[in-house]
């Protein structure tokens, strides 16, 4: 261990030698740190409280820009709808990639097939998602019309075109694709129990059910908080999906805060504005990952003790 | 994590309501998770005229090829009529050295970070990661003003600089578990001998890195072939990835849509990642867990 600080004591000229390869080799890991994310986020920060409108300008106007953004509809309905699609979307992933978790290890036959099946939409991007889905809710010609061609012929089914439900069509293609990333990693997690766990509960006769939900799921939940955070991130990043799927409509009915400010930087030229959406979404995924971020270094820290 | 090969778990108790009712569960779930491609695969080998009809679910009746060749060589965005293969090429071109320099910066960053303990290596890893879990819209504004003031907006070199940043998080997590997972002596050993920064990684670190490596190329393959917002933001019209165009080709569309080309083109899309995923498995698996599990 006494080697890996090895220069201590050693002539200064030696020591700045030898750490200079090292400074290099984290010089783009610096550069990137400080100048893509810190000096971006912060100029982003600063151009929110700026006039700002096709160009950024570096004048001071306080909260003009979160007094309009927050009166600005669009906004606020991308806030609602990011919302109601954030906790649908994390619960029914988080549900179903448990249940698929535990399904699969019961010893079922074809394991692997079923395990390729349900993480293969996550290897695929938001865009070809967001089609496929797309084509498949179509009203005209895609699942509407075919289970009507079966006989049903009032079956409705529209709610890609139909304002109060389109939301929910984004959830449905999005749980479609990330809840195979729960069951993955809740699997790795469920393979990881100790076997003398399964046979101390059924000499005790603990019923199957019983030891998943009072003992298992415990111990999977920093697993699960994780697979929550990565979650939480494709929420916040929601953009690709949305702009594939439904461009945003009917009308702004699934708008969300990604491509509200996608819009007002590159399409309206509403530089302030954007900024302040911006602002806004950074520091709700920080107050959201705040909590997670913690207990994870904690966590560490304890487990290196 | 290598245990995911042997299924434990309690032991089945022979065939039990219970057992049947799993398997109904994993065989429903499995449906709906099979039935967008089978439709998406149906639809592309059908003709407009069968598509009308509405029976999405039906096998082709009238077995055609003619929309891939459609989607892969004459589909049209706006007025350039060349097809979704444009945009393959432009993200190969993207690709390649996207995926070879950020695992050569994260290999280089995770080494220098494991072994060599400078001062603040530590804040900037979790400046690193904390950048990873914030939203691309928060820093792509002001990244588009610094690309052009430098040259570097729009073009090939700039979205590969881009691909290398918001890489480098997950590179350098990958690459700093797997070189804290090595024995130290190894480190200590070549040091005793008097290698140095370069030496030690160049012959020592790097020929034990090839599973680490599969597991990024996996990781990064994908990552950047799905990647759209950051390619329609910097690449530039020239440079747009096959994800780009394909939602051009799709969502632009003038009079009534192809739709059994907008699904050849959507699988042609969708082929490269899936391939890596279906070729690769048990290490695609591996990857997630490593980034996540760990992280």
């Amino acid at each position: 261990m006494s080697l890996s600080a090895p220069a201590t004591g050693r002539p200064i000229a030696r020591r700045l030698r030898a750490k200079l390869p090292v400074l290099l080799a984290l010089t783009p890991a610096i550069v990137i740190g400080f100048v893509v994310y810190l000096g971006a986020m912060v100029w982003t920060v600063r151009l929110s409280f700026s006039t700002s409108k096709m160009l950024p300008v570096l004048d001071w106007a306080g909260f003009v820009q979160y007094d309009r953004l927050f009166a600005t509809e669009r906004f606020i309905l991308a806030a609602q709808h990011i919302a109601v699609f954030g906790a649908l979307f994390i619960t029914l992933c988080l549900v179903l990639g448990f249940l698929l978790a535990v399904a699969i290890d019961q010893n079922v036959r074809g394991e692997a097939l079923f395990r390729t099946i349900f993480l293969y939409p996550f290897s695929m991007s938001f865009v070809v998602t967001g089609l496929v889905w797309q084509w498949f809710l179509n009203p005209q010609l895609g699942l509407q019309q075919t289970v009507r061609g079966f006989g049903f012929s009032d079956f409705k089914f529209d709610w890609i075109v139909n304002q109060d439900f389109v939301i929910f069509t984004l959830v449905i293609a999005a749980v479609w694709q990330a809840s195979g990333l729960v069951m993955a990693i809740l699997l790795a997690g469920l393979r990881g129990v100790d076997a003398e766990l399964w046979k101390a509960a059924r000499i005790d006769a603990i019923p199957t059910w019983r030891v998943y939900v009072s003992i298992i799921l415990p111990m999977l939940t920093p697993m699960l908080a994780t697979a929550a955070a990565l979650l939480a991130v494709s929420v916040a990043r929601l953009y690709d999906l949305v702009v594939a799927m439904t461009k945003g409509g009917p009308g702004l009915s699934s708008e969300v805060p990604a491509k509200f400010i996608m819009d007002n930087f590159f399409e309206r030229s509403n530089v302030g504005l954007g900024s302040a959406a911006a602002t806004m979404l950074l520091a709700t995924v920080v107050v959201v990952l705040a909590p997670w971020f913690y207990a994870q270094q904690f966590r560490k820290r304890r487990g290196r003790a | 994590m290598s245990a995911l090969a042997e299924p434990r778990g309690p032991k089945p108790k022979r065939i039990s309501l219970a057992r049947l009712g799993i398997h109904a569960f994993l065989i429903v779930v499995a449906a709906f998770f099979l039935v967008p491609l089978w439709v998406m695969l149906v639809t592309s080998f059908k003709t407009m005229n069968e598509i009308r009809l509405g029976n999405m679910l039906a096998w082709p009746a009238d077995f055609t090829v003619e929309a891939w060749y459609k989607a892969w060589s004459s589909a049209c965005t706006g007025l350039a009529c060349n097809g979704i293969q444009v945009g393959f090429w432009n993200s190969v071109r993207i690709l390649v050295p996207s995926v070879i320099a950020s695992i050569a910066v994260g290999a280089i960053t995770g080494y220098a970070m494991t072994f060599y303990r400078v001062r603040g290596a530590n804040a900037l890893f979790g400046l690193l990661l904390l950048g990873a879990f914030i939203p691309y819209q928060v820093f792509l504004y002001p990244l588009v003003r610094l690309f052009s003031s430098v040259g570097l907006y729009d073009s090939l070199a700039g979205i590969v600089v881009v691909h290398v940043a918001f890489g480098l998080p997950l590179m350098t997590l990958l690459f700093r578990n797997y070189y804290s997972s090595l024995p130290i002596e190894l480190f200590n050993a070549a040091r005793v001998d008097g290698a140095g920064f370069a030496q030690i990684f160049r012959h020592v670190f790097l020929p034990m890195s090839a599973p680490i490596i599969i597991v990024a190329t996996i990781l990064q393959v994908t990552g950047i072939w799905n990647d759209f917002i950051l390619g329609l933001t910097f690449a530039g019209r020239q440079n747009r990835p096959m994800t780009v165009l394909l939602n051009n080709i799709v969502n632009s569309t003038q009079g009534e849509a192809a739709y059994n080309v907008d699904m050849a083109a959507t699988i042609l899309t969708a082929l490269v990642p899936l391939t890596v995923y279906l070729v690769s498995g048990r290490w695609f698996v591996r990857g997630i867990a490593a980034g996540a599990v760990k992280g």
